[in-house]
């Protein structure tokens, strides 16, 4: 349900306009990357194994064990700082150090004052853009299960640690602090994936985990220059999870501040049932990270040869793919109207298909909507369509040959069934075309049969229109072509 | 040796021992205190040389790009894992619980 949801945005805003304060947030989205073994060890990278099953002394931390820098790592966080708009430049690795179990050697590797990629940009649908401060690389830490009777975090009694996940290569995306609302961060996340995504570099899967988003939050009054004390939302999610905890922390700070006291900067955590944050640490210790170059690592010099050439190996940019069908569809009337059918067409990785088969002459908005509807809901099986016979069913649906319903059950069929030909799909499904030739002949044999009804038609009753139409799918069974008869109507009366 | 004059304050001994979770006696401070001293004293003395014109670097061994290959190797034996954990549960490391407020 959509009410809920706008609501609460209504009432954000609503309460910021009211109290004379405006929001500012950062965010710093953790991206997992698609490597097949960990960062700085061959242990494989993967989701979902038996506990502390892809662990060596490397990634478990055990003296004596060093480093050695993944290449292809390197390479994925280079597609990553180059679709993000980002300079790649030399950079070295730094420890930060701190206690916790999740963090075997009991500091991360880190990139610190020199990240591989800086000074980069996301461009929102809406024209809106965000800077991008860095984009580093960085380890993963070990999973941590809080476990305790009542099952609530605060009242943990042990915590499990599985290392399978400390040392995955992650690239961390730091923002400015250019998003001002919930809504535009969860736009900001929501473009970010599908820009990184697109790279080939990660697979972006919120709920597996594998991107997560912290959310530095602080509220200023509107004429103020200076921006508010922030606090931190770690660990978030989900898009869902990630709105709701910005509105809610926006209101905390705002209702503490009315209220006469000051927001103390700390980190805080996002309780879905609850729905609101709650604080895990104040910062004042925790900021002391010690950050000093790491000893066991040389620097990183990518160098320009081979920038160019992982730029020259990767896919299309999410922007050129999406401008690739803007282009081919240059023609249509309703382009502004379907530039979100084209964002999903990409997202879904239908662009490929529909490319072909528009090339092949199919019309491009039908091939659009089909797929992006449709088609959409066995997406797999749409990047596999065979764009002759999809192309040729389209052509039929363009030149009135079937109907738009016959054309959507013919698709359905084509999708469950990707070795038979459009014909034999037809001939199978029974399905009759009622072209120009056969929608005149019945529209001619019901005039005659009611001419009553055809004359108070062409006095200029309209509704009489729905009256026929009734009556001739009732004649076809259902497959002839309502907006065609339509047509026909209007042209039998303008002849009478 | 730097005996009079201390490189490190015996408030920054006690804000590092809280940063890695140690509780240190006011004996163990005062130990500590000097000893640190000491090393940060012999590290300073690298701050009498003329390094005007050294540019800086990253790590003392001229190398860069040292990278391994993206080929999974055989990780070690689960039993072998938790062999000196003190304690573990599910083949897991179980540890006090880590958030303490
Ligand atoms: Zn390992």
């Amino acid at each position: 349900m959509e009410m809920p949801a706008n609501t609460v945005k209504n009432d954000i805003e609503d309460f910021l306009k009211d109290t004379g304060f405006e929001a500012t947030i950062g965010l710093e989205v953790h991206c997992e990357l698609k490597t097949a073994t960990k960062l700085w060890c061959s242990c494989k990278n993967s989701f979902g194994n038996e506990p502390n099953t892809l662990v060596c002394p490397v990634c478990l931390g055990l003296p004596g064990s060093l480093p050695v820098l993944n290449k292809r790592a390197v390479e994925y966080a280079i597609r990553i700082g180059l679709a993000l708009n980002c300079t790649v430049q030399n950079s070295i690795f730094h420890r930060k150090n701190y206690f916790y179990p999740d963090m075997p050697k009991d500091f991360q590797i880190s990139q610190y004052d020199i990240p591989i990629n800086a000074d980069g940009y996301v461009t929102l649908p809406d024209g809106g853009s965000v800077g991008i401060v860095r984009a580093h690389i960085e380890e993963d830490t070990g999973k941590s299960t809080h476990f305790s009777a009542s099952g609530r975090i605060h009242e943990s009694s042990a915590t499990l640690i599985d290392y399978n996940r400390a040392g995955i290569p992650l690239v961390e995306i730091v923002s400015a602090p250019d998003i001002t609302s919930s809504e535009m961060a969860k736009a900001y996340v929501t473009e970010l994936r599908n820009i990184i995504v697109a790279t080939g570099a990660t697979d972006g899967k919120m709920e597996e985990g594998s991107m997560r988003v912290d959310a530095n939050v602080s509220v200023k009054r509107i004429q103020d220059s200076e921006l508010g004390t922030r606090c931190e939302i770690k660990n978030l999610n989900s898009l869902r999870s990630l709105g709701k905890a910005i509105n809610y922390e926006i209101k905390r700070q705002v209702d503490n501040i009315l209220s006469g006291q000051k927001v103390v900067q700390q980190t805080r955590h996002f309780n879905e049932d609850l729905n609101q944050t709650v604080t895990l640490r104040t910062k004042e210790e925790a900021e002391d990270y010690r950050y000093f170059p790491e000893p066991d690592l040389v620097p990183l010099n990518p160098g320009a040869a081979w920038i160019e050439q992982i730029k020259a190996e990767m896919p299309p940019l999410l922007i050129e793919r999406r401008r690739m069908v803007q282009d081919l569809m240059r023609e249509t009337q309703e382009i502004d109207q379907l530039q979100s059918a084209i964002a999903i067409l990409v997202d879904l990785n239908l662009d490929s298909v529909f490319k072909q088969t528009v090339g092949i002459g199919a019309n491009p908005t039908i091939a659009l909507k089909r797929l992006t509807n449709e088609a959409a809901n066995a997406v797999e099986a749409a990047r596999n369509l065979n764009p002759e016979q999809f192309a040729k069913l389209i052509q039929l649906e363009t030149d009135n040959k079937i109907s738009t319903t016959q054309s959507k059950t013919i698709l359905s069929k084509m999708l469950e069934n990707p070795d038979k030909t459009l014909d034999i799909l037809i001939s199978e499904l029974n399905i009759v075309s009622f072209g120009e030739a056969e929608t005149t002949a019945l529209v001619e044999q019901l005039i005659k049969d009611k001419p009553d009804e055809f004359e108070r038609f062409k006095q200029g009753d309209d509704k009489v229109t729905q009256f026929f139409i009734g009556q001739i799918m009732r004649l076809s069974k259902g497959q002839a072509n309502g907006k065609l008869v339509t047509e026909i109507l209007m042209k039998k009366r303008n002849q009478f | 040796m730097t005996q009079d004059k201390s490189f490190i304050s015996k408030e920054q001994v006690l804000h590092v021992a809280a940063l890695a979770k140690l509780n240190l006696s006011d004996q163990e401070v005062t130990k500590f205190t000097a000893q640190l001293s000491d090393i940060l004293g012999y590290a300073n003395e690298l701050s009498e040389l003329e390094l005007k014109d050294v540019s800086p670097t990253a790590h003392p061994i001229e190398l860069e790009n040292v990278f391994r290959d993206d080929t999974v190797l055989k990780s070690i034996d689960n039993s072998k894992v938790i062999q000196n954990a003190p304690e573990s549960l599910n083949s897991q490391f179980k540890v006090p619980p880590i958030l303490d407020d």
